[in-house]
């Protein structure tokens, strides 16, 4: 009974942990997937998204789910505007052009928030509702965690969903697995660009705002986690929403179990277990084909 | 022209002669900008409140201070900020170094240059033993670590405990002085979970999960000053741990005077060791925390690094005085030597053989009083001090 309570509570830690990984990958994974862009600008989106949501609720007394919605909003309007004004120019040029070009946008974004906000980390002002402790049978558990795990679930279905079953995701899949095929077929690649790019940084604020409670959130975070975010998509796979879910959940998992067993270690063994994987499965654990 | 030349010699000479007995020009180094730029707030308000509050006392000396951003605790920005302030800047004394790698990588510099340096944060213990010239008005990690293993040991009966702390110099440090001060009076830790690195701000849960499995009396936790310690105590909340009957203890950095109205209930029951918070009850603090309040606002709090800017300042002053505002080194450190104040920590002074603090330690619990956590005063040690080079261990013993 003492090992269940244990796997327990390290299941349930790791796979809160997972899913905030998975709900700010899943943009990336799409976005890289679909459009072929290295978009390193991703994890200042979630950063941009979280402060938006925190500060939302604590200067404006915006609800939690308001605030979440605004930030989802906000965040894929800015980021359908840097794609139309900016990324749209670059779709054609050589990766390390985007790489420089991201990066130095992840820059502009920090300094930006350090300026205006300050340095300061921003605590997330979760409602009371969703604070302490809640019965799970064998064992009492943060309720947060398991209401992020609630979400997370949620949203992969929903996804799920909408990529499998409907027509826009239909699209959207034959525009990562062909892209000339799919224009001359008809459909508007720029629009889908621009819509799921926007989609995709909205999930990113999602994510920033749900996660801050564990990841924390300051100007740093855009860079601090952004290892993380890539490594979700390169294990995952490119523009697969279940490779990226399997993906997120298992180095959330793997992350939490190595810091509590062996927290010596640090984040050594993580990044071992990927370059170890990747070289075994260069297309990721879950991706459908070599690239 | 020979006259002329007289003259120009003559009038040098005068302002070379008058200029040192006038002006004293004070080093300071501090991260005035990026990730601590709040510290250096707090210990720069300090310096400036000792000196408005004590413009009687400085007087007929001009006291100049001249200010230099470290920006990081990398320790190469300090290390070239004070190398400036010594060759460029001309400066009498030097003080500041929040962060203890920034004194320890400063230290070369220091001795090189031969100047009487004032740590007014970084307390690392065995800093002061780097540098003949350092004098420290702060703390060291034993002061608060050694004491509150005892304290455990003995004031809260506790029998085995868990620590977690963050992975860089004070960490380790606060580590092995808690875990001495612990065991030599029975207790036994029974683990030590290394709590990531101080530059960020980690998720603590898997860390606490570790530490609330291991079924500890009291779980130590050190991290550094600032925003770590709202993560610490939401975590110790959401995780159960208080219910799971672990109590969480730590030097006052978990319970930071700036951060504490912050946390709110949350913090209740968090039992600290430290030699200064704004609740201290003594007449010396009343007018330190009215002054502060009056000069930078009614939710302004000091803390203790302002009263290591503070008391540091006293120092300073105590020396220009001492020497009559010519500052030669060796006659300041020597005026230093046993120096005493009336600090708003309580009675310091200054060890005559470590050129490091002696002060009065304080066992505090929080508690709610009218609407805001107190932290409430509950065990006192006098005149404590640095226990890792009284009982010279590991890097503070004499080489």
């Amino acid at each position: 009974m003492i090992w269940g309570v244990d796997l327990a509570s390290m299941l349930l830690g790791g796979l809160a942990a997972g899913m905030v990984l998975f709900i700010v990958s899943v943009g990336l994974s799409i976005t890289m997937g679909l459009m072929g862009f290295v978009n390193l600008a991703h994890g200042g989106f979630a950063m941009l998204g979280g402060y938006t949501i925190v500060l939302a609720m604590r200067r404006g007394d915006v609800g939690f789910l308001p605030a979440l919605a605004l930030g989802f909003v906000a965040i894929a309007a800015l980021s359908a505007v840097c794609e139309r004004l900016l990324y749209s120019r670059l779709y054609r040029a050589p990766e390390l052009h985007q790489v420089l070009f991201t990066i130095g946008l992840v820059f502009i974004m920090i300094a930006s928030v350090t300026l205006w906000i300050g340095p300061e980390s921003q605590p997330l002002p979760l409602p009371s509702l969703l604070q302490g402790q809640i019965d799970l049978g064998i064992i009492r558990y943060r309720t947060y965690s398991v209401v992020l795990i609630v979400i997370g679930i949620a949203i992969v279905v929903g996804l799920w969903l909408g990529f499998e079953r409907t027509r826009l995701g239909a699209q959207i899949r034959a525009a990562v697995d062909n892209r000339r095929m799919a224009e001359s077929l008809g459909i508007n690649i720029d629009r889908l660009f621009t819509g799921t790019f926007a989609f995709g940084s909205g999930m990113a604020a999602l994510g920033g705002g749900l996660g801050a409670e564990f990841l924390g959130l300051d100007p740093q975070y855009a860079l601090k986690y952004l290892v993380y975010f890539l490594i979700v998509v390169a294990v995952g796979g490119l523009g697969r929403v279940t490779g990226v879910f399997y993906a997120a959940l298992l180095i959330g998992v793997l992350d939490f179990v190595l810091k509590k067993y062996v927290p010596q270690g640090g984040t050594l063994f993580i990044y071992a277990l990927t370059i170890l994987l990747l070289l075994w499965r260069p297309q990721g654990l879950f991706g459908g084909r070599a690239t | 022209m020979l006259k002329r030349i007289i003259l120009v010699c003559a009038a040098l000479a005068v302002t070379a002669a008058s200029a040192p007995a006038q002006e004293v020009k004070v080093g300071v180094n501090l991260p005035y900008t990026g990730i601590g730029a709040e510290f250096a707030q707090l210990v720069d308000r300090g310096m400036e409140l000792y000196l408005k509050l004590n413009a009687d006392k400085v007087k007929p000396y001009k006291i100049t201070l001249i200010k230099r951003d470290v920006k990081d605790p990398g320790g190469a920005n300090a290390k070239i900020a004070v190398q400036e302030l010594l060759t460029q800047d001309n400066v009498d004394i030097l003080a500041g170094w929040i962060y203890s790698p920034n004194a320890i990588a400063s230290a070369p510099i220091v001795t090189a240059g031969k100047k009487l340096a004032v740590i007014m944060n970084a307390g690392t213990a065995h800093i002061t033993t780097m540098s003949p010239y350092y004098v420290r008005t702060s703390f060291s990690m034993w002061h608060a670590g050694y004491a509150l293993g005892e304290a455990a040991a003995k004031i809260l009966n506790a029998k085995t405990a868990v620590v977690g702390y963050t992975d860089f110099p004070p960490g380790k440090d606060s580590l092995a002085a808690f875990k001495r001060g612990f065991e030599t009076n029975g207790g036994k830790v029974i683990d030590e979970i290394p709590m990531a690195g101080a530059g960020a701000v980690p998720d603590f849960t898997p860390f606490f999960q570790r530490a609330k499995d291991k079924k500890p009396d009291v779980f130590f936790v050190f991290v550094p000053a600032g925003d770590h310690a709202a993560a610490v105590v939401k975590t110790y909340t959401a995780l159960g741990m208080r219910e799971a009957g672990v109590k969480l203890i730590g030097p006052g950095d978990i319970t930071q005077d700036t951060k504490l109205q912050a946390m709110g209930p949350a913090a209740v029951g968090l039992i600290t060791m430290h030699h200064y918070h704004a609740d201290l009850d003594n007449p010396e603090n009343k007018r330190f925390v009215e002054a502060w309040k009056k000069e930078y606002g009614v939710n302004s709090t000091p803390d203790f690094m302002a009263v290591g800017g503070y008391d540091g300042m006293a120092a300073i002053v105590h020396v220009v005085h001492a020497l009559k505002g010519k500052i030669e080194t060796d006659k300041a450190l020597e005026a230093l030597k046993g120096w005493k104040f009336n600090s708003p920590r309580g009675p310091i002074t200054l060890d005559p053989v470590t050129r490091d603090i002696i002060m009065n330690e304080y066992l505090s619990e929080a508690v709610m009083k009218d609407g805001r956590v107190y932290q409430k005063v509950i065990g006192k040690i006098d005149a404590v001090k640095d226990a890792c080079k009284e009982q010279k261990i590991g890097p503070c013993a004499p080489k």
